[in-house]
């Protein structure tokens, strides 16, 4: 007995499934160039950012919370080093790193401590200050989809901006520092 | 030479590539004879002119030809010989070129080997194979020509990228793509018969060698960049998951299944559906990994917009090479598939459990491979998942797989046995216990260790169970018969690799630290004393090399030498200094100049590290072994065409007696 012609359309199952493929990525290739990449705006934007108490990679005695923060606005930025778009995003973050403004601070996420040391010793170190989410379960909070992204994050602890993906100079130029100047202007 | 004349070449062997596509499958549909006969003579001559052009950009990297752009950027006056040569495959275009050269090689393999196939089914091969040369090199001359020239001649070449400068970079890739398209020919196999309508289970047995030898490059290429990366990153791991290597894995993977769908095609005529999907999506996944590695596009979309031909190039050739065999196996497939079934508790379940389990596998590495270009599309922003995503889902969908691989060989085909898989369970239970006890004894307490001991032991003892079964049972001289012999190596290799990877992982002590001169470490029970780092010269670099003695019990081990290399173009590369064991590696790497005459080096004790890629040798050596099988050398001979679906005759070559 023979199994496909018992089925005739499972046969075509894998051409359809295939066909779906290429035309998503068709679909949002021809999307993308067409239309200004605006980002779904995050729930979280202009709430207040999850409380955490996380360690600093190199004193992981070290806790940094929320709190000690408050007082001054920051830029977390999401990076670990088996994510090879932070290593893209990599020297965008060294170049600009004193001209934000603000202190740049590093989120590594679900990373081994001492490959995160390696590889900012490797490249360079951008952060003014690196904490360390083992676990994951904090960025949760944060809503992080993976590795890069980046949340402004203002005097009083609430989410401003949220970047997903690598920075580069125009997100930058374009969106942030636009975002950062605003906070100067609010007063804050 | 004139680069000219390559680029002459190249376009010469594009129109016969051409006309190796259409006219032997003209010939074939028509039973035309003559038309068919043009096979052999076509492939053999796009080979030529591919070699030919080759070796004209070989021979420009051995002259220091920089008015050719691809030289220019890839090589340098004070370069080492022997990089120069593998430069020609150090970049994006020269490995296009060695891609076509690989292929034509393997289609004139065949085109020697391949005489006793019927010569429809072998034109049609052949044109298949001619079809996907076409578009190759139709790709490279359009859009990634190597013989460009550079005006005006720079005098000096930027260099060959430092972490290419490896001994591992003359036969990563050359291996990597005998793997890669030696899956054509499973490929073209499959499209073939859908083309004719027909499959015969003596064609697959015809195809397995192929794969097999296609898979065994493989693993031999994923290894040496294992190891490649290890050395070169100074890191000392040893898999990134990055998308480089997620690239080689996926076909690796389905080879993997493929090679077992294959087996049961041919033995039990049973999976043929499955056999000829597997076919094509192990070529495609080749492509996938070819393209998408060397072109930039896996790290980001936005190569398309450096270079919008290449990447349309390649999305309409995937799109035309899959879709377009996915559509003929969706139109002919009732004419080919089918065969016998088999009982639930039976090899060919096991076999397919297995297959199941590296499809799934393959899938997961491309989701999370794919998810920063998914994200990009979607305008969520390119992000990665990384280890995170991939490690567990991976172990996740191999713990069944290695829990079922013992009970595979030792179960019967078509037939359920409750009562083998029974005993079996019960021996290979208490073997893996056995070793969990003795490990114990020996000093592993951590659980994760023991885990390694036990889940290494398990999959050994199921090919040592094997091993007697055939020596009690079946009679003297055909006891292991190649086939069989290869796969005990393989499912060996698969259990070397499991101690290696765990263990190394439970096991590894390692260390950041910063050194004066003078200043010791202890690393597990060894210990490192750092003399300090002097400047020597190499033939295009200058290196920072430190000195460490290392020493265990006041007894001197071995002095390394770890380097940090300025290289001419400005990058800096670590080179790690490693001494190798069976049992464990010792592993220094220099970091930076902190100051006062201290620096940061990593020191690592990696047990057992060299387990990983040993049991990446038995598996090569088992898909290598299995070529040797009778099976394959004295029954190629085909039966004569019995059943004709088209109503157009074809001309059957009755070379040699059929086979019941």
């Amino acid at each position: 007995m023979n199994e496909a012609a018992r089925k005739p359309f499972g046969r075509f199952v894998p051409l359809i499934v295939f066909a779906a493929l290429v035309a998503f990525f068709v679909v949002g290739l021809v999307w993308n160039q067409t239309h200004d990449a605006r980002f779904v705006p995050s729930p979280l934007i202009d709430k207040p950012a999850p409380t955490f108490r996380l360690p600093r990679l190199e004193q992981p005695t070290q806790f940094v919370t929320k709190a000690d923060l408050l007082g001054k606005p920051y830029l977390l930025n999401v990076f670990a080093s088996w994510c090879f778009a932070c290593g893209d995003e990599h020297p965008t973050l060294m170049a600009y790193r004193d001209k934000f403004g603000i202190p740049l601070i590093g989120y590594d996420y679900k990373d081994a401590p001492q490959d995160a040391r390696a590889w900012l010793q490797r490249h360079g170190d951008p952060y003014h200050e690196v904490i360390t989410d083992q676990s994951g379960d904090t960025a949760i909070n944060f809503g992080v989809y993976g590795a890069p992204e980046t949340y402004l994050i203002d005097a009083k602890g609430v989410i401003r901006y949220k970047h997903i993906g690598p920075l580069t100079p125009e997100v930058i130029a374009k969106d942030l520092e636009p975002k950062i100047r605003a906070l100067d202007g609010a007063g804050t | 030479m004139n680069p000219e004349l390559g680029q002459v070449a190249l376009i010469l062997a594009l129109l016969l590539s051409g006309l190796q596509c259409v006219l032997p499958i003209i010939g074939a549909w028509h039973g035309s004879r003559p038309l068919m006969a043009t096979a052999r003579s076509l492939a053999i001559g796009q080979f030529v002119f591919v070699a030919l052009a080759f070796g004209i950009l070989m021979w420009s990297f051995w002259i220091n030809d920089f008015s050719v752009a691809y030289v220019a950027q890839n090589s340098n006056l004070s370069l080492p010989w022997f990089y120069k040569l593998s430069a020609v495959w150090g970049a994006h275009e020269g490995s296009l070129l060695l891609w076509m050269l690989i292929l034509n090689l393997w289609t004139v393999a065949l085109v020697v080997l391949g005489g006793k196939l019927p010569e429809a089914f072998f034109s049609r091969v052949i044109g298949v194979l001619g079809f996907v040369a076409f578009g190759f090199l139709l790709y490279m001359i359009t859009t990634s020509n190597p013989f460009l020239r550079l005006f005006p001649v720079p005098p000096n070449g930027a260099d060959l990228n430092p972490v290419l400068q490896d001994p591992g970079l003359v036969f990563h890739p050359p291996t990597l793509y005998m793997g890669y398209v030696g899956f054509s020919v499973a490929f073209a196999f499959a499209i073939a018969s859908l083309l004719g309508g027909e499959l015969k289970s003596t064609w697959v047995r015809w195809a397995r060698p192929w794969t097999n030898i296609a898979w065994g490059f493989l693993t031999l290429g994923i290894v040496a960049g294992s190891a490649w990366a290890y050395y070169e990153l100074g890191w000392g791991g040893w898999w990134f998951w990055d998308p480089v290597e997620n690239a080689s894995f996926m076909p690796w993977l389905i080879g993997a299944a493929l090679i077992h769908a294959q087996a049961i095609t041919d033995k039990r005529d049973g999976l043929r559906a499955w056999t000829l999907l597997l076919s094509i999506f192990g070529f495609a996944f080749s492509l996938l990994g070819t393209f998408l590695v060397r072109s930039g596009l896996l790290t980001s979309v936005h190569a398309f917009a450096f270079a919008p031909a290449r990447g349309l190039f390649i999305l309409v050739y995937l799109a035309v090479v899959v879709g377009g065999s996915l559509l003929l196996y969706a139109l002919r497939a009732p004419k080919v598939t089918g065969g016998k079934s088999f009982a639930l508790a039976s090899r060919e379940t096991l076999m397919v459990i297995g297959n199941l389990m590296l499809t799934v596998a393959c899938a997961m590495v491309l989701l999370g491979t794919l998810y920063p270009l998914v994200g990009e599309a979607l305008n969520i922003g390119r992000i990665s998942v990384g280890p995170p995503y991939f490690g567990p889902l991976f172990l996740l969908l191999m713990t069944p797989l290695v829990l079922a691989l013992p009970f595979g060989p030792l179960s019967r085909w078509g037939k359920a046995d409750l009562k083998v898989w029974r005993n079996a369970l019960i021996r290979i239970v208490a073997l893996a216990v056995v070793a969990g006890i003795i490990a114990f004894i020996v000093g592993a307490h951590g659980w994760y260790q023991l885990l390694g001991v036990t889940a290494a032991t398990w999959v050994m003892a199921g090919v040592a169970l094997f091993a007697i079964k055939r020596w009690r049972e079946a009679p003297r001289g055909k006891r292991y018969p190649f086939e069989m012999l290869g796969m005990m190596l393989a499912h060996f290799g698969i259990g070397v690799f499991i101690a290696g990877a765990i263990l190394t992982r439970s096991m590894s002590v390692e260390q950041d630290v910063s050194m004066r001169p003078g200043a010791s470490v202890d690393v597990g029970a060894y210990d490192f004393h750092f003399n300090g780092v002097t400047e020597t010269q190499g033939p295009n670099y200058r290196a920072q090399q430190g000195t460490v003695v290392i020493t265990r019990n006041g007894k001197q081990i071995v002095t390394l030498h770890p380097q940090k290399r300025t290289y001419s173009g400005g990058q800096v590369q670590t080179e790690a200094a490693i001494e190798a064991g069976v049992f464990r590696d010792l592993y220094v790497s220099l970091g930076d100049a902190i100051g006062d005459g201290a620096w940061s080096l990593r020191v690592y004790d990696k047990p057992f590290v060299r387990w990983i890629w040993g049991g990446g040798v038995f598996m090569m050596l088992g898909g290598f072994v299995v070529v040797l099988d009778k099976r394959f050398r004295l029954k190629r001979a085909v039966e004569p065409e019995t059943v004709r679906v088209k109503p157009v005759p074809e001309s059957p070559r009755k070379l040699a007696e059929g086979e019941a």
